[in-house]
């Protein structure tokens, strides 16, 4: 029996299992999916919020802020690409001016670190991208960008070297109350688990279903983003939001951590929780928003479109509760914005309602709370010579764009969570990520994924099961399945 | 201290590095990212290859292996396996530096008087496209499928549909259909295609296969792998017409929307660009901006022959062994400007004192005409120079020589338009 | 009178073609367009470009083509044919894979060097 089960390794799920993994205890984590870091963690803002949106009082006005504190400290330790840039809220008109003025109230409530009220050139001062329509900004210097997969995928990874289990392709069919505990059912078999925390994201409310009858339910919404080319980068140098109006949210300009320009979201409610295409009146309707606040976009630039499920529930707030039938079972659910910023909050919240149940947390004194990621491009000429001495395969460069080697896909192929599909190399070490979008180094990320794990070329996905990428050999008899 | 260092070793790297072999430069590194010599011209297993370069009918491959034998007569050094990182240009006639890596020399960073850019072109992707829909397996370029299918084997799908009427994608196809594969549509945004006559005949008339014009992708379906794609008409913004659709159950959508010369080095050393080739602004001779830094092939603009390519590289191969004999050309400069018509001029800038022979200037039309003249009038609207062409198109690039009397003649800048008879 | 385009250089001539007439060509801007009438209308052919499987080079296909046209409907029966093929490396450029290809009188060959590794 493990002493807690974690479902679904999301960045909540992630974060939990590395704040578990300092104890003496016996953890898993349950991933439906065929990587962890590949729902709502992967597709989204790519922002760290400073914590002035939330109504004070607020689950998400507490955990934004102190997450976004958290985060810094975690990105430090374990190496995770993040930049406290800051972000501007932008006003459009006068009426929009007090709505800032609430937002910065909201903030210095929430113990925002920084806020200024700026004038419309004062703004542009600091942003020259900005639109001539902007008439008065928030500054919050706190704000950040950040790697949402591979901050989720370092605490994982850091987790299992603890000692934390992560299974992967292993959804929860059913959840049983069973004396002290719970049974979980999976098409890899039972497990049992004392304590289960439910960070099944957008399913959160399926999962608590298969326990008892939920009074909460998920209605998923859908973001839709673009990502320019990194010659669109320097177009603003911290976060642009709009004011929340009529028209909704409004979307945001931001520089991304790789060194592109991330525009989005819109918002649209759907039923098909796989459902993650673009539509063309989303990308029409995030080029306009977007082009309000920084006229100047490229639109040609772009060298991806995506779009990410928003995990909204019924309720506004963030769902961190204990089933009163079940105590033992604590869902960390409806982790929409801030979730992201949230996660390591919302983590040692939990942890805090597992010692409340009872849970004993005895420190590990062997667990090691940081993480070494080379990369390559990053490091002198010097440091470059010295390991491609030790192993050549650094001096390969594969994706061209981003100047990947070999060696560091070989490294994420046998990293504590081995990936096995081609975005799984991807969020480990960014092949593919660059314009062209793995074009010229997708035959080759799969020939090194097929030799490091001894498949078949034409058995290595791009995500999923079914995800098959090639349907077969040439002259072989007919382009057969493999 | 090299004298040359060619970056890449396809068509257009190989040619001016035999070229400034023959001319007499003989410390020439030619550096090149794959496993191989030959680029792209590996993949392109097709023939009509080197009508003009060789007066016969080659494939891809036929065509790299000569070059690559021509350059194996020499003694050019070259370095396979090898991704150039940065080029940063010398100052005040400083050498020019390049930095390298490999698995077996590291970190280099080489010192050379001359540098040729010959890095070729990537496709554009969905991303650039913006092609709505799910981002599920079986999208593919054309280029990346083509290497999958000719090189490693491999079938990328059984039921396709093709965005794009360039002649690669036309090219796949053929290839694909061969392969046991079947391809529904050829689905183009323009009203014309992109590929030459002889390709939409060989490779889509052959096997049946629907021509789509001013058609696009507008949904991709399939959270896993490509189920369903649907295509609709566009009206002349090249906007989709709503009630147009039309739904191809599929697996695969193999996209050939254009090329786009790879100038991240360029860029980042600071070379002037010109914004309508995407490639470095050049002089007669294929010299970039910064002096003894040449450029050629697709790195430049996008060829539609490679015969092209080979020619215009043989020039820059010629100027860069100039350079470093001591030949630095410079004077009086004339600026070529894009009239009525003309979309781009390779090169951008004539330096009347190098000029010997005609200057050699490719260049685009912006669409499709019959019976037309191609005029090259000066700033007092004297027309210097007249060609007749009965057909050209955006898809097939054209050249004229315009000889050094003529050009001496001119006041700058000189305007390259099109007029139809 | 049967009309279609030329495709012997980049140009595209519609051509017309008089099948009771001897196969008489109008519309051709040179002798290779009429040339190419002719053929394509009576006996159309093709050069056929694929691979073929090999082992022990750098890659395990290796490029093929018919020394010369073959007729266009055979060529779903060639692939058919050069499929069935298993080559080892070294293989030279111009290399007979196949001579007389389905009695055509056309080699396969091959159209680059796969070294042996």
């Amino acid at each position: 029996m493990y002493d807690v089960v974690i479902i679904g390794c999301g960045v909540v799920g992630a974060s939990a299992a590395y704040e578990l993994a300092r104890y003496k205890l016996r953890v898993a984590v349950l991933e439906a999916a065929a990587d962890i870091a590949a729902g709502t963690t992967k597709a989204n803002s790519a922002i760290i919020h400073a914590g002035y949106d939330p109504e004070p009082g607020t689950l998400m006005a507490r955990l934004n802020v102190e997450g976004n504190r958290l985060t810094g400290e975690i990105c430090e330790k374990l190496q995770v690409p993040f930049k406290r840039v800051g972000s501007l809220v932008v006003a459009f008109s006068p009426e929009q001016l007090p709505t800032l003025r609430t937002l910065y109230d909201r903030g210095c409530k929430n113990g925002v670190p920084g806020l200024r009220l700026l004038s419309g050139e004062e703004a542009r001062a600091m942003e020259p991208g900005l639109s001539e329509e902007v008439c008065g900004a928030l500054l919050a210097p706190s704000a950040g960008i950040i790697d949402p997969w591979g901050f989720a995928i370092a605490m994982a990874e850091t987790a299992v070297r603890g000692g934390v289990e992560v299974r992967r392709d292993c959804p929860v069919t059913g959840i049983e109350a069973a004396g002290e505990g719970f049974v979980l059912h999976t098409p890899q078999g039972d497990v049992t688990a004392r304590f289960v925390l439910n960070a099944a994201g957008v399913d959160a409310d399926r999962v608590h279903e298969m326990l008892e009858p939920n009074d909460w339910e998920t209605l998923p919404s859908r973001g839709e983003y673009y990502l320019l080319d990194k010659s669109e980068h320097d177009r603003v140098s911290r976060v642009i939001f709009q004011c929340p109006g009529p028209e909704g949210k409004g979307v945001l300009v931001a520089p991304t951590i790789h060194g592109n320009l991330i525009c989005g979201p819109n918002a649209q409610g759907v039923e098909d929780r796989l459902d993650l295409g673009n539509t063309a009146a989303g990308m029409e309707e995030v080029r306009r928003k977007a082009a309000r606040s920084v006229p100047g976009v490229e639109w040609r630039q772009n060298i991806r479109n995506f779009a990410g499920l928003r995990a909204n529930t019924t309720r506004s707030d963030f769902i961190i509760e204990e089933s009163k039938a079940y105590p033992g079972f604590i869902d960390l659910a409806g982790i929409k914005s801030p979730g992201l910023s949230s996660a390591p909050a919302i983590a040692k919240m939990a942890v805090e309602m597992l010692k409340a149940d009872g849970l004993a947390l005895e420190p590990d004194p062997d667990f090691v709370d940081k993480r070494e990621h080379i990369v390559f491009k990053e490091l002198s000429a010097e440091e470059k010579n010295e390991l491609i001495r030790r192993d050549p395969r650094y001096g390969r460069v594969v994706c061209r764009c981003e100047t990947i080697t070999e060696g560091e896909i070989v490294a994420a192929l046998h990293s504590p969570i081995p990936p096995r599909s081609i975005n799984g190399v991807k969020r480990r070490c960014n092949a593919g990520m660059g314009r062209c979008q793995g074009g010229f180094c997708g035959p080759r990320v799969q020939e090194i994924i097929a030799r490091e794990l001894g498949l078949d070329q034409a058995e290595v996905l791009l995500e999923q099961a079914g995800s098959t990428i090639l349907t077969g050999r040439t002259k072989t008899g007919g382009n057969e399945h493999v | 201290m090299y004298d040359l260092i060619v970056v890449g070793g396809g068509p257009a790297g190989l040619a001016a590095a035999c070229k400034a072999w023959d001319e007499g430069v003989k410390n020439i590194l030619v550096l090149e990212r794959d496993k191989e010599l030959g680029g792209i011209l590996n993949q392109c297993i097709h023939n009509g290859f080197g009508l003009q370069r060789f007066k016969e009918e080659l494939t891809g491959p036929e065509y790299a292996g000569r070059y690559i034998d021509m350059l194996k007569a020499t003694g050019v050094q070259v370095k396979l396996d090898t991704m150039v990182l940065q080029v940063v240009p010398g100052e005040d006639g400083a050498p020019h530096q390049v930095h390298a890596i490999n698995g077996a020399d590291g970190y280099m960073v080489l010192e050379t008087k001359t540098i040729v850019l010959a890095m070729g072109c990537r496709e554009r992707t969905r991303g650039a496209i913006s092609t709505p829909g799910e981002r599920c397996a079986g999208v593919f370029t054309a280029g990346a499928a083509q290497r999958f299918l000719n090189m490693e084997g491999y079938m990328v799908g059984r039921r396709v549909v093709i965005l794009g009427s360039g002649d690669i994608g036309l090219i796949m196809a053929r290839r694909m259909t061969l392969e046991g594969a079947k391809v529904l549509a050829c689905v183009e945004l323009m009203p014309y295609s992109g590929g030459l006559t002889r390709n939409i005949v060989q490779c889509l008339e052959d096997y049946g296969i629907p021509l789509y014009l001013s058609h696009t992708i507008t949904d991709i379906k399939g959270h896993e792998r490509v189920e369903q794609v649907t295509v609709s008409k566009v009206g002349p913004d090249r906007r989709p017409i709503p009630g147009t659709e039309m739904v191809f159950d599929c697996d695969t959508v193999l996209l050939s929307v254009g090329l786009i010369p790879e100038n991240e080095l360029t860029r980042q050393a600071g070379i002037a660009m010109d914004k309508r080739t995407s490639g470095a602004v050049v002089f007669e001779n294929m010299e970039t901006g910064v002096p003894g830094i040449f450029a050629c092939g697709n790195v430049v603009h996008v060829h539609d022959l490679v015969d092209y390519v080979s020619a215009e590289s043989e020039r820059a191969g010629a100027a860069a062994a100039a350079w470093v004999q001591g030949k630095h050309a410079a004077g009086e400069t004339l600026e070529l400007v894009n009239g009525d018509g003309v979309s781009y001029t390779v090169p951008q800038h004539l330096r009347l004192e190098a000029l010997e022979k005609p200057a050699q200037v490719f260049f685009r039309v912006n669409r499709v005409t019959r019976d037309a003249q191609i005029l090259a009038t000066d700033a007092d609207g004297k027309t210097i120079a007249r060609f007749k062409r009965e057909h050209m198109a955006p898809g097939e690039m054209e050249q004229v020589a315009l000889p050094p009397q003529l050009l001496k003649q001119a006041r700058g800048p000189l305007t390259l338009s099109i007029r139809e008879v | 009178m049967k009309e279609l385009i030329c495709i012997v250089c980049p140009k595209g001539c519609h051509l017309k073609v008089d099948e009771e007439n001897g196969w008489a060509v109008s519309g051709n801007s040179c002798p290779k367009g009429a040339e190419y009438g002719r053929t394509e209308l009576q006996n159309p052919t093709r050069v056929l470009t694929t691979t073929v499987c090999v082992e022990g080079g750098l890659y395990p296909r290796i490029p093929v083509k018919t020394s010369r046209a073959i007729p266009k409907g055979l060529l779903m029966d060639a692939m058919a044919e050069v499929a069935k093929v298993r080559l080892t490396a070294p293989v030279r450029r111009g290399q007979v894979i196949l001579p007389d290809l389905l009695g055509t009188g056309a080699d396969l060959v091959a159209s680059r060097d796969m070294d042996a590794l």
